[in-house]
Parts: C-alpha cells; sequence; structure tokens
C-alpha cells in the first residue's frame, strides 16, 4: 500500500508542478513589467516612437501593436477561406481512404516544420521575389503575411474540420431527407451548425500568428524606429521581433529591459483574450453537443 | 507477462529520469540561494582547474561582430595548442558584448569601439585590452558605376538628403540605404567619424541590419544598396568606395589619410583569471597579431 | 446544372485541402533542391569556420541533440507523472481543474516569452548562463503542457475493463498501473512524445535566449558548456550570405538538417499516431 501513496504523492506533484511553472514564468514576467506599465501607463500602449537608447528614453508600443496586428491579420485573411475550404472538404467529402489520411498526416506535418526554415525560406525565396515585383525592400508586411499564412493554414484545417465534423449526423440526414443536394446541406445545415467553431479556428490562428516569433520577424524588416504603416508593402516591427532584436542590448534593471517585459505582458493580455474568447465560443458548442 | 516486465523497466526508467528533475530541480533551488556568491564561484573555479588539473577552461566570448571572426580564429589555433581548452565565441555586436561580460553571463566581451563612460559607470571594473585596429569601408554592390564620394556625400545619403544614385554620378535610381543597429560599434564609429562632423543622424528610413556579415550580404544582394562594414569584412562581393579619393586600405589609415580609424578590445570583468589572461596574451602575441592581419584587420605592431 | 456546381464545389474544397500538402513538399523540396549539394561528410561531421559560413556543423547538431533530449528528461517523467495523476488519481476536483487551466495557460503563453524569462531567470539570476542547461529546461517549460496532454489523452484512452480486470485479480492501484495501463498506453505516449520532441528540435526563439549564439570549436560535453543548437546557427546565418555566393549552400544545408532532422523525428511519430487514433476511436473522427 505504501508505494502506492507514495506514487500517488509524486504523480501529484508532476501536476502541480505545471502551476508552479506558471506563476513563475507569469510572476517573473508580471514583476518586471507592471512597475514599467505603471511608469509609463497608457503612453506605453499609445506612444508612436520607439526610440529606447534617445536620451530621455521613448517606449511608444503603438506602431508595433498595429504592425504585429496587420501582419496577423493579412495571415487570416489568407489562410481562413483557404482553411475553411480545406477543412469542408476533410470533413464532408473525403471519407475515410488513405487520401484524406494523406492530407491530414501533411497537415500535421506543415504545422510542425520549425518556423525559422519557414522564415529562411521566406528570406531567401519570398522577399526578392518581392522585391523584384513591388521594388523596394521586399521585406514587408505582405512578405510576413505571407510566410504566417503558411503557418496558420493547418492550425484553421484542423479546428475547423473537428468542428464541421462534430455536427450530428441527424441534421445531414433530415436535409437531405427533404430533397437538398449535398452542398446545400453543408452551407445552409452544416456550416451554420458549425460556425462557432469555425470562428473559434480563426481567434485561434490569429492568437497563434501574434505569438509567432521566428518567420516573422526574418521577413518584416523590422526598422529601428517603427511607424504606423500606410501599405502591406510597409515595413514593420512585431512585438514578438522587438523582444528578440533587444534582449540581449538591454541593459539588466533598465527602463528598456522592463519594456521588454512589459511587451511580454502585453503579449499575455492578447493571447489570454484569444483564447477566452475562442473557449468561450467552443464552449458554448461543446454545451450544445452535450459532452 | 513479458509485457508487464518490459512496461515495468520503462517505468523504472521514468522514475529514475523524475529523480533527475528532481535533482535537477534541487540545483537550481540551490544554485538560487546561492546565486550571489555563485558568479565569483565559477570564476575561482575556473582558476583552481587551470592551475591543479592542466589546461582545462570553458571561456564563453561574446560582443561585436567586427572583432569576432579574429577571436575566433585565434580560438581555433589556441585550443589546437591547448586542448583543454573550449572557448565558444558569439558575434553579437559591441553593446551586447559589453553587458554580458558586465553582468557576467560571459567570460570575455568583444567591442570594436571605446568603452563609454556610462559603461563604465555601471560596471566600474571593466578591462578593456586593446588587441587590433580596423577602419570601416563604404561599401556598394559591385555593379554600380559610382567608385568615389566626398565623405559629405556619405553623410548626406546616410541621413537621407541624398535619396538618388544620380545625384552623385550613378544611375537615376533610389538609393537603398542600410545601416547597423544601435548599440553597434561600427555604427558608433561611422556616427563619430562621419555623420557627426557634418552634424547629421542616420535616417530611420535606412534598413537596420545586425552585423558586419548581414549588411554585406544585403549590400550584395541589391545592386541600389550602401553600406558600411569593417576592413576586415570587405571581399569581391563587395565594392569598397574611394573616400573623398582615397582608397580604405591599411596603408592609408596608418598615414592618417583615410579618415575612420578605431581601436578593437576584447574585455573581461575585473582582472583576467588565469585561462582569460592565457587566452588574451596569445591574442597579443606575434601569432595573434599574424592572425590580425591574415583577416585583413591592422596588427598592433608590424608582424611580418 | 446543379450537378456541375455541386462538383466544382468539391474539387475546390478538394484543391484546397491539398494545399497544405502541396506547401510542406514544396518547402521541402526547394531545401532539397538547394541545399542537397550541401551535405557532405566534411559538412555533417566538420567545425565551422568563418562564423558558420564556411565548414561544418557538427557542435550545432550535437547541441541540438543535447539539449532536446535533455528537455525530454525533463519534460517527459513530470508529463507523464503529471498526466497519470490527472487521469488515474484524482478525483474531478478544484486541483484538478486548476491543473487543467494552468496547463492551457502555459499552453497559451508565446514562447518567446518563455525564452524572455529563461533568459532573465535561468540565464541571469540562476547564473546557469548561457548554457545547455538553460536551453533544456527553457524548452522543457514550452513542452510541457504538450507531455502532460498526450499522457492524459493516452492514459485515459485505455478501456476501464483492463484495470477492472487487474484489480480484480488484486492488483495493487500502482501495479495496474504499471503493469497494464502503461503497456497499453506505451505507444500513444511514446508518440506523443516524439512530437513534442520534434518541437523542441525546431524551435529556435526560446533556446538562443537561453543555450547561447556562440560558435564553438568544440562538442559541447558538459550542460553548463553554451550550445548553438541547429535552428539557431541557420537563423543567424541567415541573411549574412549574399544570395549570389557559393556559401549560400552552407545556409540551405544547414536547413536542409534540421528539416531531416525533424522529419525523421516527426513522420513516424504523425503516422503511428494518426493509426492510434483511428484504432482507438474509429473512424467517425
Amino acid at each position: 500500500m505504501k508505494i502506492d501513496d507514495a506514487v500517488k504523492i509524486l504523480t501529484f506533484l508532476c501536476a502541480g508542478s505545471s502551476i508552479l511553472v506558471v506563476f513563475l514564468i507569469f510572476g517573473y514576467t508580471l514583476l518586471e513589467g507592471l512597475p514599467f506599465l505603471a511608469k509609463y501607463g497608457l503612453s506605453f500602449l499609445t506612444g508612436l516612437y520607439w526610440k529606447p537608447y534617445a536620451d530621455p528614453p521613448q517606449f511608444g508600443l503603438l506602431p508595433t501593436v498595429i504592425g504585429t496586428l496587420s501582419v496577423s491579420g493579412l495571415a487570416i485573411l489568407l489562410a481562413a477561406p483557404m482553411g475553411v475550404l480545406a477543412a469542408i472538404y476533410l470533413a464532408e467529402y473525403s471519407g475515410s481512404g488513405l487520401l484524406r489520411s494523406f492530407i491530414e498526416s501533411a497537415t500535421q506535418l506543415l504545422v510542425g516544420i520549425p518556423s525559422v526554415v519557414l522564415g529562411f525560406v521566406g528570406l531567401v525565396f519570398l522577399v526578392p521575389i518581392l522585391a523584384e515585383t513591388f521594388g523596394g525592400w521586399g521585406f514587408s508586411i505582405l512578405a510576413g503575411g505571407i510566410v504566417l499564412a503558411v503557418m496558420t493554414l493547418p492550425h484553421v484545417i484542423c479546428i475547423s474540420s473537428d468542428a464541421i465534423k462534430a455536427v450530428p449526423r441527424e441534421y445531414r440526414y433530415a436535409s437531405l431527407a427533404l430533397g437538398a443536394s449535398k452542398w446545400q446541406t453543408i452551407r445552409r445545415v452544416v456550416l451554420p451548425a458549425a460556425k462557432s467553431g469555425i470562428l473559434a479556428s480563426i481567434i485561434l490562428g490569429l492568437g497563434n500568428a501574434i505569438g509567432e516569433t521566428m518567420a516573422v520577424l526574418m521577413v518584416v524588416g523590422n526598422p529601428e524606429v517603427p511607424y504606423i504603416p500606410t501599405s502591406i508593402l510597409d515595413r514593420v516591427r512585431v512585438l514578438t521581433s522587438t523582444i528578440v532584436i533587444e534582449f540581449n542590448y538591454a541593459v539588466w534593471g533598465s527602463d528598456q529591459m522592463r519594456a521588454l517585459f512589459a511587451i511580454g505582458v502585453v503579449l499575455f493580455i492578447i493571447t489570454a483574450v484569444v483564447n477566452l474568447l475562442a473557449f468561450h465560443i467552443l464552449g458554448g458548442r461543446i454545451h450544445a453537443k452535450g459532452i | 507477462m513479458s509485457g508487464g516486465a518490459a512496461s515495468g523497466r520503462t517505468v523504472i526508467a521514468a522514475l529514475a529520469a523524475v529523480a533527475v528533475a528532481m535533482f535537477l530541480a534541487g540545483y537550481l533551488a540551490s544554485s538560487f540561494a546561492l546565486s550571489s556568491i555563485s558568479r565569483t564561484n565559477v570564476k575561482t573555479a575556473t582558476t583552481t582547474v587551470v592551475e591543479t588539473a592542466g589546461l582545462n577552461a570553458r571561456l564563453n566570448v561574446a560582443g561585436s561582430t567586427t572583432v569576432a571572426p579574429i577571436v575566433e580564429e585565434a580560438a581555433r589555433r589556441f585550443s589546437e595548442l591547448y586542448p583543454g581548452f573550449r572557448i565558444s565565441v558569439a558575434a553579437i555586436g559591441s553593446g551586447p558584448g559589453i553587458k554580458a561580460v558586465g553582468s557576467g553571463e560571459v567570460d570575455i566581451g568583444m567591442a570594436s569601439r571605446d568603452l563609454k563612460e556610462e559603461e563604465f559607470e555601471r560596471w566600474p571594473d571593466l578591462k578593456p585590452f586593446r588587441i587590433a585596429m580596423d577602419s570601416i569601408a563604404i561599401v556598394v554592390h559591385p555593379s554600380n558605376p559610382v567608385n568615389e564620394l566626398t565623405l559629405e556625400q556619405v553623410a548626406k545619403i546616410f541621413a537621407g538628403e541624398i535619396r538618388n544614385w544620380k545625384e552623385v554620378g550613378g544611375p537615376d535610381k533610389p538609393i537603398h540605404v542600410i545601416t547597423r543597429e544601435k548599440g553597434s560599434g561600427t555604427r558608433d564609429c561611422f556616427e563619430h567619424a562621419v555623420m557627426k562632423p557634418f552634424g547629421k543622424e542616420v535616417s530611420a528610413e535606412a534598413m537596420v541590419q545586425q552585423g558586419n556579415p548581414k549588411v554585406r550580404a544585403a549590400v550584395a544582394n541589391d545592386p541600389l544598396s550602401i553600406g558600411y562594414i569593417s576592413l576586415g569584412f570587405v571581399d569581391e562581393t563587395v565594392k569598397p568606395l574611394r573616400i573623398d579619393g582615397i582608397e580604405p586600405r591599411i596603408e592609408n589609415v596608418l598615414k592618417g589619410t583615410y579618415p575612420i580609424k578605431r581601436n578593437l578590445y576584447v574585455v573581461t570583468k575585473g582582472d583576467p583569471d588565469p585561462a582569460e589572461l592565457m587566452f588574451i596574451g596569445y591574442l597579443l602575441s606575434a601569432e595573434g597579431q599574424k592572425i590580425v592581419e591574415e583577416l585583413g584587420y591592422i596588427p598592433l605592431y608590424p608582424v611580418s | 446544372m446543379r450537378r456541375g456546381s455541386e462538383i466544382l464545389i468539391e474539387i475546390l474544397t478538394w484543391l484546397a485541402s491539398l494545399i497544405p500538402a502541396i506547401l510542406a513538399g514544396a518547402i521541402i523540396s526547394f531545401l532539397l533542391f538547394n541545399g542537397a549539394s550541401a551535405i557532405s561528410w566534411r559538412f555533417i561531421t566538420g567545425f565551422p569556420e568563418k562564423g558558420g559560413l564556411e565548414g561544418g556543423i557538427l557542435p550545432a547538431i550535437m547541441g541540438s541533440i543535447y539539449v532536446s533530449a535533455l528537455c525530454m528528461l525533463i519534460a517527459a517523467p513530470i508529463g507523464i507523472g503529471a498526466g497519470t495523476y490527472l487521469a488515474e488519481y484524482a478525483p474531478e476536483n478544484v486541483f484538478t481543474k486548476v491543473v487543467r487551466f494552468f496547463v492551457e495557460l502555459l499552453a497559451g503563453i508565446p514562447s518567446i516569452v518563455i525564452g524572455l524569462f529563461g533568459y532573465a531567470f535561468l540565464v541571469h539570476g540562476l547564473g546557469l548562463g548561457f548554457s545547455i542547461l538553460s536551453g533544456a529546461i527553457a524548452l522543457a517549460f514550452m513542452i510541457l503542457p504538450w507531455t502532460v496532454r498526450v499522457s492524459e489523452e493516452a492514459i485515459r484512452a485505455v478501456p476501464r475493463e483492463y484495470r477492472y480486470a487487474s484489480l480484480a485479480l488484486g492488483a495493487s492501484k500502482w501495479k495496474t498501473i504499471r503493469s497494464v495501463v502503461y503497456a497499453a498506453a506505451r505507444s500513444a505516449i511514446i508518440t506523443g512524445l516524439m512530437l513534442g520532441l520534434g518541437k523542441a528540435v525546431g524551435e529556435t526563439a526560446v533556446v538562443m535566449m537561453t543555450a547561447g549564439m556562440g560558435v564553438a570549436g568544440y562538442i559541447p560535453a558538459s550542460p553548463l558548456d553554451p550550445a548553438r543548437t541547429l535552428p539557431v546557427h541557420l537563423y543567424l546565418i541567415a541573411g549574412e550570405i549574399a544570395n549570389t555566393s557559393e556559401g549560400l549552400r552552407m545556409a540551405y544545408g544547414t536547413a536542409l538538417v534540421l528539416i531531416a532532422l525533424f522529419l525523421a523525428v516527426s513522420i513516424p511519430s504523425i503516422m503511428l499516431r494518426n493509426y492510434f487514433t483511428r484504432r482507438l476511436y474509429g473512424d467517425a473522427g
């Protein structure tokens, strides 16, 4: 009996450790970031200039936030329609043959391809093409959006197709029995029923895109003083790339280092909002399904 | 039953791994408690190892991308002489290098500029050692017809006042300005020697590339670009410009006719420990200075 | 008319569903096409020269292997332990809900924040320095949610009857878990962990900020040695070589080795995982 208790305690500790890790990360980041936020307040989010080396330093994050949203927004705009179409095929048309298993495996593979590899391909393949086609640098919102779309697409496909598959068969039978064609059934019955799941997949995809670092970093150009972009060919900085670029320049205990942690806090908030939103949407759905 | 035995073994392995994890956690906790002392401990430990167990030392070096090739090549040859030395060199820029050595993250920093007053204020015990001299070349794409600029033209181009190559005798095409990041020693020297005399600042529109290799590659990739790199990084992929008629060559830098000259340093925190001292001594030795010359930088004294 | 548009739509969705496969195939063959010529014995077993722009990538390969192996050594046992607790021991109470919530929270933290935390806390705060150990711990934080989830799922998927049978024979709870549940869940856990390993191998930002960026003329041996892993090496040398230069093959070659390592870990586990999912839940998904 004794070993049973020991194992129970040991596994309990393992389970508890994840809580500990989260507290450690959150606590540390908040501890460093919050005093900064308190000091600079809203001007951190609404300021137009990011000049950490100026005297006095300026920490305006607005252009970076807009840059982040435009790159991720473009990525979702590109990935969502394709992703939902692909999900419809997987859930409704593909049957259960070899093709479906192949597509699913390829999708999972694409999720896993290291983002630095995608960034590298973007850098040596996409950026020169964009520079040649549109002139300018090639490093742009467009480049970042395309690379991110590749990373977001599989997420949208996976979650959407799960949502579509979860629509009860009876809905389809009823619609088909009424004489509707397959596409009519999908459009009028299945998609409306899976709407919230699909929405959740898009929101989660957006959250993923905002948190993504390497692939974006390598192709968006990262101007020294970010400005509010006016075209998708403009160079931008994103929240994550700012951390990578500046982490080893920021002196310990300086406002610049705290500013990076404050960006971490902003990223926390964004991802928390995104995940809660998706959770809320999916939660409603899951209830309806009775699971 | 054999399956049961096998899974039993897996479980034992898993438990062993848990034990390792626990041990690590314990180690973390204790080193957390000792964190203030441990950093000094590491240093004395290195020293003791060098003294007692023959020549064994781990040296982490980080800093200027200009200095990195010298230190890397020196580290390679040095570890051939003393195989117990394990030297890792990270090219991350002068500012980060000084910060890393100052805050104890690495053993030796590298800088391609003089240390700033505020850096000495923050870390009073930094000790810079001059290991070589260098200059900065203004480089363009090899296909660019422009061969020469005045110092003032360079300043105006980087300030964004001259924006088209035709204004300086090139084709009617926009100029793509490539600069280094703030905190870079090369940028610091460039601003000091080129921009400051004309009261100008590098335009915020310029493309920022971190490190000499990235600037060189960016210039080599873009026929309309202009950038500046350490003399040691000039190769056939880019074309160095004459400035006020003077070629960026070692003899012109030494004569003082070429307008940019700077010192390259390695930096330790406090007096170097024996292992650091051995390596820095090697850099300053005739062999070390030979590497400096071979790589296209300026040695501290004539070696050949 | 109707039939025509029906077929058109089916074809359209079919084409869309092929995009991931096409993209994955295109990326891999692009790297293969450009990087294959860089792969040589000297490249795989040599040391980097000129800041990694020439020479080989052996230290980076070994660095990647060490960092991700040590990371799994930390994350796998904790993950399996936590999964066991959640699936076997824990009643559905507040604690398990809190644990699940925190696991989800941890999974949602952008990896760059974990990297920044690792740099501040492990490298600087604890004085571990840029080292394999710092990198492995930070990476373990990153993939811990994954290992907890896959273990819990795999253990839960084991039919109850197995446990009843074992308990009825007089085996203790732990004995049952050890000899019956783990045996049944083993393959699923291992494939899940392998997928986690794939993530760890490819992660860049976290490792760069904790394990360091230095080029080393030696193969890391101690957990306190710094290591530049393959993805970090790729990131650092990408953009350092002109597109026109022969040396660009070095970067392609590095990308190719990285993706080969990733595929070697991922493809078998993805295929096995799909197989198990199918066997456990049937085809309906």
